[in-house]
């Protein structure tokens, strides 16, 4: 009821958005409430139960396809739709399309989470959705696509604005990985099963081409957009330095793509690709902290907003987990550095403080703006924003201060010799002396989720409160008539 | 020209900034991609590495819908310390056939790559169901549900997918021929799509993996794929500096 009302009041399509949004806060409880229980599987492993279906193995893909498909990507749609209207003062192009994305979308994160649970896999970390599920991500995208483009081409404003280029690399970047990394031959029409077109070192270095571009274009460049949005209106100020959005698009956008063969240092992938990725990731520092100085710098003039504003700490928090993840990243990607880091739970840390650090408390710092104005009402209580960011900060602090010693405790251990050049510590040693650790982690976590489910109610209430207003609103209007 | 190029034309037109993104996000991906489908240092040329018989196959497939890459890797590295741990460091051409590659990211548990034949099947099989019945400090799950029947109705389907993917399976009497050529007649026959279900039951029956001969069960699957990895290419008939230009 309240829907045809607010189609005659707003200038914007705010349906699918006001999904999306939803879903987003969903899947972030979801996903993380799942890390969280397969990070104590590792500290405790009686968790697994001896339960096929919720065994660590099964149960890592739900995470990680909740955390990043599931959270990232509704958030994604939903920032990506608002930002093009607003931006573009137009109206979503084909909202029947929008529609389906959304159903589309949410129907992809449910099934692969069952699939994975039932023992359906490609084996392809952050790709392990089969066939049917990857068609169906394919549609999906490809409706996404001529939503965004042709919201762009109907603006009513001269000007692209900056946010709208990286949400624009990141769906196209994202159309190419996902198909080409996905080809494979389906055992039958009436099984999930299938196997990658590609093997061996080929297959490595498409996958992760794909896997690190999971990170680059989904976990970076979109999330870029939002804070070229969201920073820059939330704290009333331009954009800092024009010229260098300029310099951070273009170059992030062409050097991403190049760094992916850094996972494979030391394989067997030939060593003129791994080089190469090292360089280019090296060289990504340069446009990655252009973009971090570029947003943190917006606040110039407004820096007294960080003392009184929880929504705008999570947002220069993000941007500088953003530069923290981003000096790290290059130093792994040197040889030297990844022959002792690979393999170990430095890697993992690495993730995290990109996810959790940068990646989610973005999304935060965007949904906790957005979602007010969707509703056309106020936070229901800036308070447990203030909660929320000290529960989100000290949770990712415990999880990768906790990785960085495991991670360099595990290097250390499994190269050590002793006086007579053997191996001074068997595989095992290292295992159990990295339990403290699983213990600080699932800690760190848990600290997360608690903050993220206090997100949870603000939302709820906030939207409550906003429906309860709209209805009082056209109560009277109605009877009026 | 470009002394007159403002970022401003970009900006205005939506068409413009799509192919100029399109071409600033393709070029890491073909300069890096495509050249290892045509440069032949790529795969070293090593004789003994041949397809997984269907039995195996099976097993990798168990291996993959567990999620075992999520902490154990199929990679070792060039590294004094892997070479004592692990044996000689993996070739490209050892997982030529492996659709997907199973090389991992993460070690949680110990690299597998070269597990094949370091313990026995009894071991692995314990170790299978309870794994701190044979490594206390261990932190992996217990698998007690792979000693159910293994369901190999599809297996000549999954090696035809495997096939068309490149896999020289063979599924007529040319093909089998040429196998014979390549692998010996032994290994042909067990790359023989037509005679799939046989060579899996054989197999299982005469390697025993799960200490019972009666039944085909997904542990025998599992613990022949575990047996066999690392051990087909032969590296006291390989001289090192053969090896040194493919690196």
């Amino acid at each position: 009821m309240s829907a045809t009302n607010a189609a005659v009041a707003e200038p914007y399509d705010y349906d699918v958005i006001k999904k999306f949004a939803v879903m987003a806060v969903v899947w972030a409880v979801v996903g993380m409430f799942v890390g969280v229980y397969i990070a104590s599987q590792l500290a405790w492993p009686v968790l697994n139960f001896d339960s096929p279906y919720i065994t660590f193995g099964r149960f890592r893909p739900v995470h990680t396809g909740a955390v990043i498909f599931g959270f990232g990507g509704s958030a994604l749609f939903a920032t990506s739709y608002y930002v093009v209207q607003r931006t573009c003062q137009t109206r979503l192009f084909a909202p029947g399309l929008a529609t389906f994305t959304f159903w589309g979308w949410q129907a992809v994160i449910v099934l692969a989470a069952l699939s994975y649970v039932m023992g359906y896999s490609q084996g392809k970390e952050y790709a392990e959705m089969e066939w049917p599920i990857d068609l169906l991500i394919l549609f999906v995208w490809v409706a996404y696509m001529a939503v965004f483009i042709g919201t762009l081409m109907q603006r009513k404003q001269a000007h692209i604005y900056v946010a709208n280029w990286f949400y624009l690399s990141f769906i196209l970047a994202t159309a190419i990985l996902h198909t080409f990394n996905n080809i494979a031959i389906p055992v039958g029409l009436f099984t999930l099963k299938s196997y990658s077109i590609f093997s061996g070192a080929q297959d490595a270095m498409v996958q992760w081409w794909y896997g690190h571009n999971a990170v680059g274009f989904f976990l970076t460049a979109a999330f870029l957009g939002m804070m070229y949005y969201f920073v820059p209106k939330h704290a009333g100020r331009p954009v800092y330095s024009y010229r260098l959005s300029i310099v951070h698009f273009w170059a992030l956008s062409f050097m991403y793509m190049w760094v992916g063969t850094h996972h494979l240092h030391w394989t067997a992938l030939p060593d003129w690709a791994s080089t190469l990725g090292a360089t280019f990731s090296i060289m990504l520092l340069l446009p990655s902290w252009g973009g971090m100085i570029n947003g943190i710098m917006t606040l110039s003039g407004a820096w007294d907003k960080l003392r009184t504003d929880p929504i705008m700490r999570f947002m220069i928090v993000a941007l500088s987990f953003y530069g923290m993840s981003t000096f790290e990243g290059p130093l792994m990607s040197l040889k030297d550095v990844n022959a002792l880091s690979h393999y170990t739970d430095w890697t993992v840390g690495h993730v995290h403080s990109g996810a959790l650090g940068w990646v989610a408390m973005i999304s935060f710092g965007s949904l906790y703006h957005m979602i007010p104005r969707l509703w056309n009402t106020q936070m229901y209580s800036i308070r447990l924003i203030n909660t929320h960011f000290w529960l989100a900060t000290i949770g990712v602090l415990l999880y990768i201060t906790a990785m960085w010693i495991s991670g360099i405790s595990q290097g250390l251990m499994w190269r050590a010799f002793d006086d007579f050049g053997n191996l001074q510590y068997s595989f095992v040693e290292s295992v159990a002396a990295m339990h403290p650790f699983y213990v600080m982690r699932a800690i760190g976590g848990m600290f997360f989720l608690a903050g993220m489910c206090l997100m949870a109610y603000n939302v709820y209430r906030t939207i409550r409160q906003g429906v309860l207003a709209a209805q009082a609103t056209a109560a009277p209007a109605a009877a009026a008539a | 020209m470009l002394k007159n190029f403002k970022h401003e034309k970009v900006e205005t037109n939506a068409g413009v900034l799509l192919v100029l993104t399109m071409l600033a996000i393709s070029a890491g991906g073909l300069v890096e991609i495509a050249p290892l489908f045509f440069i032949k240092d790529t795969m070293e040329n090593v004789p003994g590495v041949r397809p997984y018989t269907p039995l195996e196959q099976r097993g990798r497939d168990i291996y993959i819908r567990e999620g075992c890459y999520t902490c154990h890797s199929q990679m070792i590295r060039p590294f004094r310390d892997e070479q004592l741990r692990y044996g000689h460091y993996s070739l490209a051409a050892e997982s030529k056939y492996d659709h997907p590659f199973q090389w991992g990211s993460k070690r949680t548990g110990p690299d597998l790559a070269r597990v094949g034949g370091k313990y026995s099947n009894e071991w692995h099989v314990q170790h299978m169901i309870q794994p701190k019945s044979v490594v206390p400090e261990s932190v992996m799950p217990n698998y007690p549900w792979l000693m159910s029947p293994l369901d190999y109705a599809d297996i000549g389907d999954r090696m035809r997918a495997l096939r068309v993917a490149g896999v020289p399976y063979s599924a007529n009497k040319e093909e089998y021929q040429r196998n014979v050529e390549k692998f010996g007649a032994d290994v042909a026959k067990t790359l023989h799509i037509p005679d799939a279900r046989n060579i899996l039951v054989a197999q299982a029956q005469e390697g025993n993996f799960d200490g019972d001969r009666a039944s085909v069960t997904e542990m025998d699957a599992l613990v022949a794929y575990l047996q066999v990895l690392g051990t087909m290419v032969d590296f006291s008939k390989i001289k090192p500096e053969d090896l040194v230009k493919y690196r």
